[in-house]
């Protein structure tokens, strides 16, 4: 076996790209392979788990085995004396350091933020919460101290549901009580929308609690030369873990570097401030020595955040001809048992997008937040926006059955047209683009909607014992979180800017630093192709650094599909201030006015003669500043921070047929279409893989997934066994296609596409299995749609047997 | 404890071995064979998935001491003379994958697979790759990735 030759691996890389793509003047459009790929592929990735440091100690912790407990004792001393292990600690012995773990987001007036230790010292309140660890010379011997720590537990009593627990009798979460908070938004005359309204659609649908599952499991690694200190963290985040970080534990920010290296996927659930990182960072001030701590699967099931977990009371009031007249949406949000980063804003992220993009004349919007003895809710692909999606487009399929119309045209007498853009819309966004119609003539065509209808009817008239279900969802989304001012109007601890940097290196080679922090997204890949067009330098030229505070300085992280639409033009701005600089030095070397310059394919040019200079031959002469104007500093290196006007707003249609076996319930996807405008787009070869990614994560809302807890408040679901993952075998190939209206409120018109099928998709397969079996009495089926609950909503026992 | 031989990548290894040691924890903590990664500890992602013998197996849930006399192919040994295997290449064109956590094994998989059918059709690289989960690129590439592996191969193996 040879090893691989980097060089050769990357020159292989380089000429299959050259070979596949035609040659144009733009790198922003093209489907360009990626950059990071190589490593990944080859097994040369730094994975956090993968590093290690000299004398690098192993932490494992001990973890609640009851929903809700007093912990009357903790006892680790016979811990500390086997053989291979450092230390045991207890919560009691992090309780003067540890401080309490962050939310950031306190959504109202009414909200109370409990205490949340990230050791529990008197209470535990999920199964799964740490109260105990120990500190081993390797895995398998921390391992085996686990079992030698001695806890006594006084049980009480696990809330579990939501309404009871919002009873006032309920036992009690924290002692303030199981409400967590409330809000309540209204816009325009709701009683007046109900009043004399033809229809009104009143439902009831269930969010299930999921599990983000990205394939890294979490992992820490932290060490200390004596005075600062450096944690390595399979995190989204970065920037906003070293401030809170500094926040929670007391360490001065600048004495904490926080790396995230490679990143094994986060779908949110890497969007947090975690317990063990806080931990790991006092065990490395406590010990001296480097720690690490990796958690096995069925420990993430445990204690990584879940995401979604709502019901939902919606009411639509229409006219007869199916025009919307108001909105009333009444959430349960299932906190779990703490508000950790953003976890009442989850909810809340959903409250200005319930009326999607759809016109009406009343809104409103009331959410309840509930403490329940779970673990916590927080951010999740989408992260309130699949939810309000789904209760959106579900009840907009109920609102076409109810006035036998079909769901397409009923979405068509709503929705806003393509010339009302910029459009505010009943909850005060403003929506600067898009085109539903467009769209949906372009979904509606690719499906083939007209022929699979007829096939559905003679389905029916047949009594074929499989059935033809056909989901429509038209959505639309707010991302690119977000404007500072904005998020200031919603109470945020934080504002949503980006800063990104751009350094010229002698060699005319340039380095790009961003504070988004990619892990799958393919930014080095999408940036290098929009400084290659900005700057007129070679795409191989330029090299993407994220990831390290030491590094990226300055950032605000990946998640709620900002990294473009925010940190890309962050970068962008940055390549405009380069650009500002090579043209006075170009001017003075050049001998003319920076007016008489034009900028072309990455070179200053004379105006009207052969005169030029590139700006990777200014950049070596900044560098040997041998000959500079007077008071031009000697580089061309540049920052700057962007901070958007709006939210942007992608769209799409998305259809889907099901084939639905009546005998036994089973649910086959049979042809998935997809058109999304996220409008102009860096990468398409990307944005494939997100929505192709997104699509099949909602899918696996519809279909398969759910964290359960049984009654005492275990979770039942700890391993890949029990929670249902979809395979290459549980998922169709699906049909993309794309319209561009561009966003007007950057300089590229894009949008972001992280989250799009997640949000778009979970609605259409359940609208799609609902309209299978309609006319067999049907209205709704719980989700995941397995085939016992499908069977059973058929047998009409649809909600009894739904939570079985 | 006992003294294991085995070779990983092509080179020979004696270890002394806990025997409830497994064989991933070998690669990673022992071996620095950091490419195989561990997604799970139910043996159902399959990120950690290796050839051993010329069959893939998760190294997650093989012993150490299982693989005593045998010969390991992880991802890190997969290229030859410099260049990256076929399936490899294909991965990259196809845009196979995002994060990569599940990639190492998700490759090994499919070479697998191929054993058994050089030339499969998608339906049965979607049950091939049943026992391999991503959570990233919803297998549709995956599945054009290994159509494409398989006809380089394929290829690979026709041309004298």
């Amino acid at each position: 076996m040879t090893e691989l030759d980097a060089g050769q691996v990357a020159e292989q890389i380089a000429q299959s790209d050259q070979i596949n793509e035609p040659v144009s003047a733009s790198e922003v459009g093209r489907p360009r392979r990626r950059k990071e790929d190589a490593r990944l592929l080859t097994g040369r990735t730094q994975w956090t788990d993968n590093i290690s440091r000299p004398g690098t100690l192993h932490v494992m912790f001990l973890r609640s085995p009851m929903a809700h407990a007093r912990i009357v004792r903790v006892d680790v001393s016979a811990a500390r004396d086997l053989p291979g292990v450092v230390a045991a600690f207890s919560g009691e012995d992090f309780a003067a350091e540890q401080g309490s773990l962050p939310c950031a987001w306190p959504v109202s007036e009414d909200i109370v933020i409990p205490e949340h230790p990230p050791m529990a010292t008197s209470e535990v309140r999920y199964v799964g919460e740490a109260v105990a660890c120990v500190v081993a010379t390797d895995r398998y011997r921390a391992a085996d101290a686990l079992d030698a720590i001695d806890v006594e537990y006084e049980q009480l009593p696990a809330v579990l549901d939501m309404n009871e627990a919002l009873a006032a009798d309920s036992p009690k979460v924290h002692e303030a009580g199981n409400q967590a908070f409330t809000a309540k938004i209204t816009t325009g005359d709701i009683e007046a929308a109900f009043r004399d309204a033809a229809v009104v659609i009143d439902r009831t649908y269930v969010q299930q609690r999921l599990i983000p599952s990205a394939m890294e499991p979490r992992a820490v690694l932290a060490d200390t030369d004596g005075e600062a200190f450096t944690i390595w963290s399979a995190t989204q985040i970065p920037h906003v873990l070293r401030v809170m970080l500094a926040v929670v534990t007391g360490i001065p920010e600048h004495k904490l570097r926080v790396i995230a290296p490679d990143v094994g996927g986060g779908f949110g659930s890497k969007l947090q401030v975690t317990a063990e990182e806080v931990l790991c960072l006092l065990l490395t001030r406590k010990l001296g020595r480097p720690v690490k701590w990796t958690e096995s699967r069925s420990e993430g099931n445990l204690t990584v955040h879940h995401g979604r977990d709502q019901i939902q009371h919606i009411r639509l009031a229409a006219d007869a001809d199916g025009r919307i007249r108001g909105l009333q949406v009444n959430l349960l949000a299932d906190m779990g048992a703490y508000l950790m980063l953003v976890t009442p804003g989850v909810p809340m992220l959903g409250a200005a997008m319930f009326n999607a993009i759809y016109k009406m004349d009343a809104y409103e919007f009331g959410c309840v937040g509930v403490f329940t003895t779970k673990m916590p809710t927080d951010a999740y692909r989408g992260a309130g926006r699949p939810e309000a999606t789904f209760g959106i487009e579900r009840v907009m399929d109920e609102l076409a059955a109810e006035l036998r119309m079909d769901p397409v045209e009923v979405r068509k007498r709503n929705w806003i047209k393509h010339e009302e853009f910029p459009y505010t819309t009943i909850s005060g966004l403003t929506y600067d683009s898009g085109n539903y119609e467009a769209a949906t003539d372009k979904a509606l065509s690719l499906f083939g909607y007209d022929k699979l209808r007829a096939e559905q009817a003679d389905r029916r008239d047949r009594g074929d014992p499989v059935q033809l279900g056909i989901g429509v969802s038209t959505y639309t989304e707010m991302c690119g979180l977000a404007p500072s001012r904005m998020l200031g109007a919603a109470n945020y601890g934080a504002g949503g800017w980006e800063h990104g940097a751009v350094r010229m290196l002698p060699t005319g080679k340039v380095e790009v630093i961003t504070g988004t922090s990619p892990h799958g997204q393919g930014h080095v890949t999408s940036w290098s192709q929009i400084v290659a067009d900005a700057l007129g330098v070679p795409f191989d030229d330029i090299t993407v650094l994220h990831g390290d505070t030491a590094v990226a300085h300055k950032g605000m992280d990946t998640y709620g599909s900002r990294s473009l639409v925010v940190g890309g033009m962050a970068v962008l701005k940055a390549c405009d201030k380069v650009k500002d600089k090579a043209r006075k030095l170009a001017a003075h070397v050049l001998e003319c006015s920076p007016d008489d310059l034009e900028f072309d394919a990455g070179a200053f040019k004379v105006r009207g003669t052969d005169s030029q200079k590139t700006i990777q031959e200014l950049a070596y002469a900044a560098f040997t500043a041998h000959d500079l104007p007077d008071g031009v500093e000697a580089r061309l290196d540049s920052d700057a921070t962007f901070d958007p006007e709006n939210y942007s707003f992608p769209h799409g249609t998305h259809l889907c047929a099901v084939e639905v076996d009546t005998e036994t319930g089973m649910v086959k996807i049979r042809s998935y279409v997809a058109v999304d405008d996220i409008g102009k787009v860096i990468n398409p070869l990307i944005v494939e893989g997100q929505i192709h990614g997104g699509i099949a994560q909602g899918i696996a809302q519809a279909l398969y997934e759910e964290a359960v807890y049984d009654t005492e408040g275990n979770l039942l679901t700890t391993t890949m066994a029990d929670y249902l993952l979809p395979s290459a075998a549980d998922l169709p190939s699906m049909t993309l296609d794309r319209t561009e209206s561009p966003a007007t409120s950057n300089p590229l018109g894009v949008k972001g596409v992280g989250e799009a099928g997640t949000i778009a998709s979970t609605p259409a397969v359940v609208n799609a299995i609902v309209d299978a079996l309609r006319p067999r009495g049907v209205q709704d089926v719980q989700m995941p749609c397995t085939p016992e609950r499908v069977w059973r909503a058929l047998a009409g026992q649809g909600q009894e047997g739904a939570r079985q | 404890m006992p003294r294991i031989t085995v070779t990983v990548d092509g080179i020979k290894y004696e270890e002394d071995v806990e025997p409830r040691l497994l064989l991933v924890h070998l690669l990673r903590e022992r071996l620095g064979k950091t490419g195989t990664p561990v997604g799970c500890d139910t043996s159902n992602c399959g990120a950690c998935t290796v050839m051993l013998d010329g069959k893939s197996v998760k190294s997650c849930s093989v012993l150490a001491v299982q693989a005593d006399g045998c010969d390991v192919v992880t991802i890190e040994g997969l290229g030859a003379n410099g260049s990256m295997h076929p399936m490899q290449r294909a991965f990259h064109e196809e845009h196979a994958l995002q994060c990569g956590y599940c990639t190492p094994g998700m490759v090994m998989a499919a070479i697998d697979l191929l054993r058994d059918d050089p030339d499969p059709s998608e339906e049965t690289i979607r049950h091939g790759l049943e026992g391999n989960l991503c959570r990233c690129t919803g297998y549709c590439n995956i599945v054009r990735a290994v159509r494409r592996g398989a006809q380089e191969m394929g290829q690979a193996v026709s041309t004298p």
